[in-house]
């Protein structure tokens, strides 16, 4: 059984704490949102390297571009539903097309707010910021992909946006693992079929895997952390060596990794049996995030059925 | 920087205006009326008051400047063509294929900080440079121009919030107040008065002044800051499409491009005012 770690929140609010000692330009830039974030460590420690904004995610995005064209390296953290909608202007102007490498921070991402309902929930910024140019996305699967991705994005050239929530996960990787922006992680070798998943699923893909491997299915697991730069030749290697594909991500079905990689194969010429696992195009039920997770099909066992169902499907012609 | 007389700053502003008119003439576009009204603003910004040359563009204690009313592009290229940034020609390939010199600022023009044109932006942007320069010790400032019709985007208030709680006086907020829209008045459309006291219960201090007399931007704009720890405000009071007499107070001219017969008449009407201050000179 894989070992839980903490939340990929906590482990971004320590990450800031131990890099922002030797990087006195990294300066965070909250909305009231230090609570929320966990940053109230990094406040204590570093008073001169936080900004408080207030509520107010426009004016919170507008200065971090300000602050970051002076040479700053600025985290805006905001809920990341806030973050991408109300602010969306000001990331395709303020930080994309004037090219400010703000590094956007979206907590408590996709469905971690559970039963506070739509309002608070994060399914359509993939698809959102996919569309705008110069804007690097990465979700990690783990504590350790986010510890890598903050220390990563700190000398990061261009605008990014990380996004992660904020329930303990279980530790994916093996201690020599590598991490880079943009290079996709293979998690376990198999070749019947691949889950490709991105963020908090990562860890239900893996345990489909384990579900599967009992039944003689050999399973490849890539955790697609990055959905700017796309890890095509991955991606492609994957779809060349397995039978069929799922993808799994805390988004709308829409526009995100599933849609991303469909893309991929069609224009590589590569077609096989293909689900997309997301939040179908409905408003969600009310649960908890693991709640909303079964609901539509995102934990172990339905992703072991999804993967049976297209095993046993009709191969494409 | 080589100090320039009133008179030269006068003279130097009708040819800001008889270049804005050539141009967005040859190009076919532009935003003719907001660019007239600035552009003695404009004037004194860059050959008056603040720190800022092709030479020094690439220090860190330069001054700022990010035009938030992004469409008046042609009066900001005009002048930065002036201060040696780029040749005159490059602005003659305003809004044309492949050209830098698009409808809006964008920092692919050399001079340019910040990409503008969407509205409500510029004063957040500002307030982080600001900042900056206040986090740093540095003694850098920071000027933005707002549009008074774009006051009614809410993030111009969040920003004037900020600025107010970090005691920005490093930066000065100007307003193009010449009063009308592109649908109107802009009082008819959403009334912004009274400005200048809504500007003081956000925390600034507010100096209302004539934006288009050079005498009077030079004492205003060379006074700041206004208040020790308080963020500036000028209201400079314009009339959109300053100088040519048919252009001028006309809704109808926000980018109204003018005819051969118009230009040629516009220029008239330019040469003469400079015969009047060559002759002061």
């Amino acid at each position: 059984m894989m070992e839980l770690g903490r939340p990929n929140l906590e482990e971004f609010a320590s990450t800031l704490v131990d890099l922002a000692q030797e990087n006195r330009d990294l300066i965070v830039v909250t909305g009231d949102s230090r609570g929320s974030g966990k940053l109230w460590p990094f406040a204590k420690a570093y008073p001169d390297q936080i900004v408080e904004i207030g509520i107010a995610e426009q004016n919170l995005v507008g200065i971090s571009a300000g602050l970051a064209s002076t040479g700053k390296r600025v985290f805006a953290v905001s809920p990341a539903s806030f973050l991408t909608t109300r602010a969306l202007e000001q990331i395709k102007n303020d930080v994309a097309y004037s090219d400010n490498p703000v590094k956007l921070v979206g907590i408590s991402a996709g469905v971690s707010y559970g039963a506070l309902g739509s309002t608070h929930h994060s399914l359509h910024d993939f698809a959102a910021l996919r569309a705008i140019n110069n804007l690097d996305i990465v979700a990690p699967a783990d504590n350790f992909e986010t510890r890598e991705a903050i220390k990563a994005s700190v000398s990061h050239p261009r605008p990014i946006y990380l996004r992660f929530g904020k329930k303990p996960l279980h530790h994916l990787h093996t201690p020599d693992t590598q991490f880079q922006i943009g290079e996709a992680l293979t998690i376990k070798a198999g070749d019947d079929i691949t889950f490709v998943a991105i963020g908090e699923p990562v860890g239900r893909a893996l345990m489909a895997a384990q579900i599967l491997e009992e039944e003689g299915i050999s399973c490849r697991v890539i955790s697609m952390h990055s959905l700017r730069p796309f890890d095509h030749a991955t991606l492609l290697d994957a779809a060349h060596h397995s039978r069929a594909m799922v993808t799994i991500e805390e988004h709308s079905i829409f526009g995100g990794l599933g849609e991303a990689s469909a893309a991929i194969l069609l224009q590589h010429g590569i077609r096989l049996p293909f689900k997309i696992i997301g939040i179908p195009d409905e408003y969600t039920v009310t649960g908890s995030q693991f709640e909303i997770f079964d609901h539509y099909g995102i934990n172990a066992t339905a992703l072991a059925n999804t993967a049976r169902q297209l095993l046993q499907a009709e191969p494409v012609k | 920087m080589p100090k320039m007389t009133e008179n030269e700053l006068k003279r130097k502003s009708i040819e800001y205006r008889k270049t804005i008119l050539k141009i967005i003439h040859h190009c076919g576009a532009g935003h003719t009326g907001g660019s007239l009204s600035c552009i003695d603003i404009l004037n004194v910004l860059y050959n008056a008051v603040m720190n800022v040359s092709p030479a020094n563009f690439e220090q860190p204690d330069r001054d700022r400047y990010i035009q938030s009313k992004g469409h008046s592009v042609e009066a900001l290229y005009t002048v930065l063509a002036d201060k040696g940034f780029y040749p005159q020609e490059a602005l003659y390939t305003l809004n044309t294929y492949q050209s830098h010199f698009i409808g809006h600022p964008t920092r692919k023009v050399p001079g340019i900080e910040q990409n503008t044109g969407a509205l409500g932006h510029g004063l957040s942007i500002a307030v982080g440079m600001a900042l900056a320069s206040k986090m740093d010790g540095r003694s850098y400032r920071v000027f933005t121009l707002l549009g008074d019709g774009e006051l009614t985007e809410g993030s111009s208030w969040e920003a004037s919030m900020t600025a107010a709680h970090y005691q920005l006086d490093n930066l000065v907020v100007i307003v193009d107040r010449n009063k009308l829209q592109i649908t109107g008045p802009t009082e008819d459309v959403i009334a912004l008065e009274p400005l200048a006291s809504k500007f003081e219960a956000f925390g600034f201090a507010v100096r209302a002044c004539n934006g288009n007399d050079i005498d009077d931007l030079l004492q205003t704009l060379k006074a700041v800051p206004f208040v020790t720890g308080k963020p500036n405000l000028v209201i400079a009071n314009t009339i959109k499409g300053k100088g040519v007499s048919f252009i001028e107070n006309q809704v109808n001219w926000h980018h109204h491009v003018p005819t051969d017969d118009e230009l040629a008449q516009a220029l008239r009407e330019l040469d003469q005012v400079q015969q009047t201050l060559e002759v002061v000179r």
